[in-house]
């Protein structure tokens, strides 16, 4: 009895399938649609996921302080601080970094685009830097508030705040995200059930007939659930397409007209093959998912 | 002793078609359809199944391939009780039997040659066992020319040897035709009868349920008679033998 699905008997199963597919186009747009959409959201929340924690990681790893002086502060007065600043308690590293110093490093991050630095014409806007690690992460707010207190300081940055944002960004974004996912799932697996309902409909003489000639019941299940699945495929690859198409846009668009340094769009095609493929994956299952419903509820074999 | 009960049960399984015993049957809506059926069908037998409207000659084929199970009594086809029949082994059951309805149920948008084909590819048979056979069951039922035609163009008559090339085209051991004639003119009746004749000849069983008292009064075959979902008489080249 465990007979290998013969060619012929998948070409049957295909065949079928792409027929009633073909019979029913509104309902079919109407899924696929689904699928695509719901797809799309899944795609675009991962990747904002994805790009905020990979911001939010690259940016706590180095939660250090930096205290930028006001321009007018020159060099001695600045070393002159640098022992004031040690007696504020928590710090682990203090490194005092004059503008040239700064400024090289700048140039450094740049890249491509240094010659941006050498526009400025031998002048550096640049001021005096201190860079400090605290001994803890908890104390990274005292530090920076204590330094914030120095009249000599222009601005103090540490990372802290917009690690807290990100989090808070991609809680928002995840939790929305699931929701939305989850309600669109819904749908797109109704809207397969329901046009999986209507072919099962349409076929219930062939179905009768079919049993009567002795058909297996998976024989006669094969291309309902093919119908589903190929509506769950359709609208992933729809989906994949979009969602990569735009994703790449978008990252070029980014690296060449937002000066982000640091904080560019994550780029890694390992990372977009695999988001294509969880997609058409999920697609697939909700076209499965869909069909065996009607399976179940409508096709007495 | 056992000698005998081994050659009861050889005889069984090597010459008996069906063998139904005290079958009855209650619809769940508490219609008694069969009451108390016993009967035994040879393999190669031509039986004519008749009765009154409602009598249960529907119920009895139904109770031969599977779509209704016996509420009582054992139903053994080939010497095995059709009720242990797995879900799964049911669709074994039915490709060894070949069913004839009186409506054709010929799917309207497939050739005739194709609506053949289908009883071939619902069971996974190879591209040439198709190729072979269904020219084989169209030349039998002489309607190679109308291959490609489609069922609406043909006449009933046309339609219901289509059916016959379907049920036969993989040389299932028993035919049910019920009512096959029941929309046809008597001379077209006559044709397909004894086609089923010719194909009971080359050894496949044929059970017939039938309302046409002419055909059962000429043929002279068995005459398996139900009367309110009783076998009323069972004869041997019988009649008809109502007025109805
Ligand atoms: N599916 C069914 N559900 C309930 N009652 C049925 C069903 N099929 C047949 N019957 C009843 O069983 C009896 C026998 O019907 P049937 O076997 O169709 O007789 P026949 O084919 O001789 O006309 C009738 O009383 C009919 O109403
Ligand atoms: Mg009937």
């Amino acid at each position: 009895m465990l007979t290998v699905m013969r060619i012929r008997t998948i070409g049957y199963f295909v065949r079928e399938a792409l027929k009633s597919l073909n019979r029913n186009s509104w309902m079919v747009l109407a899924s696929v649609g689904t699928v695509a959409v719901s797809l799309i959201i899944v795609g675009v929340s991962l990747i904002t996921v994805m790009n905020a924690t990979y911001l939010a990681t690259r940016l706590e790893s180095n939660v250090e302080i930096i205290a930028y002086m006001k321009t007018e502060v020159n060099e001695e007065e600045a070393l002159a601080l640098k022992k004031e600043i040690n007696k504020i308690p928590g710090i682990a590293k203090l490194q005092f970094i004059n503008k040239d110093q700064a400024l090289q490093e700048f140039r450094r991050e740049l890249g491509d685009q240094k010659n941006m630095v050498d526009a400025l014409g031998g002048q550096n806007p640049l001021p005096h830097l201190f860079k400090i690690s605290a001994i803890a992460p908890e104390d990274v707010e005292k530090v920076a508030g204590a330094l914030e207190k120095m009249k000599q300081m222009e601005k103090v940055d540490y990372g802290k705040n917009v690690v807290d944002k990100l989090f808070a960004i991609t809680k928002w974004v995840r939790l929305v995200g699931i929701v939305v996912i989850v309600l669109l799932g819904l749908a797109a697996v109704f809207l397969i059930a329901t046009t999986i309902r209507l072919t099962v409909f349409a076929r219930r003489k062939e179905i009768q007939i079919m049993k009567i000639l002795g058909a297996t019941d998976w024989f006669i299940r094969w291309p309902f659930l093919m119908e589903g699945i190929v509506l769950g495929f359709t609208g992933a690859i729809i989906a994949v397409v979009i969602v990569d198409l735009s994703y790449v846009t978008a990252t070029d668009y980014v690296r060449e007209n937002l000066n982000l340094g640091l904080f560019g769009l994550q780029t890694d095609p390992h990372f977009l093959m695999a988001l294509g493929a969880a997609m058409l994956g999920v697609g697939t299952f909700i076209g499965a998912l869909g069909s065996s419903i009607s399976i179940r509820r409508f096709l007495k074999v | 002793m056992s000698k005998n009960i081994i050659t009861v049960y050889l005889r069984g399984v090597i010459f008996l078609m069906i063998n139904m015993i005290n079958v009855s049957k209650v619809y769940p809506n508490g219609s008694k359809a069969l009451t108390d059926i016993t009967l035994r069908i040879e393999k190669g037998e031509f039986v004519f199944l008749v009765g009154p409207s409602g009598a249960g000659k529907s119920t009895l084929t139904k109770l031969i391939f599977r779509e209704e199970q016996p509420t009582r009594g054992q139903l053994l086809f080939h010497g095995k009780n059709i009720a242990r029949y797995k879900p799964r082994e049911i669709p074994f059951l039915r490709r060894a039997i070949g069913v004839i309805f009186q409506d054709f149920k010929l799917l309207p948008n497939k050739t005739v040659s194709e609506n053949v084909a289908f009883a071939l590819e619902v069971i996974e048979a190879s591209g040439r066992e198709i190729k072979k056979s269904v020219p084989e069951a169209l030349e039998l039922v002489g309607l190679s020319n109308k291959a490609d035609a489609m069922p609406a163009q043909l006449s009933g008559g046309e339609q219901q040897r289509v059916a016959i090339a379907r049920a036969i085209v993989n040389n299932p051991p028993l035919v049910i035709a019920d009512e096959p004639t029941g929309n046809l003119d008597p001379d077209t009746s006559w044709e397909i009868v004894h086609l089923l004749q010719e194909i009971n000849k080359c050894g496949t069983t044929v059970l017939m349920a039938t309302h046409a008292k002419e055909i059962v009064d000429g043929m002279r075959k068995r005459v398996i008679a139900l009367e309110k979902g009783r076998v009323a008489r069972d004869e041997e080249r019988g009649a008809y033998g109502y007025e109805d």
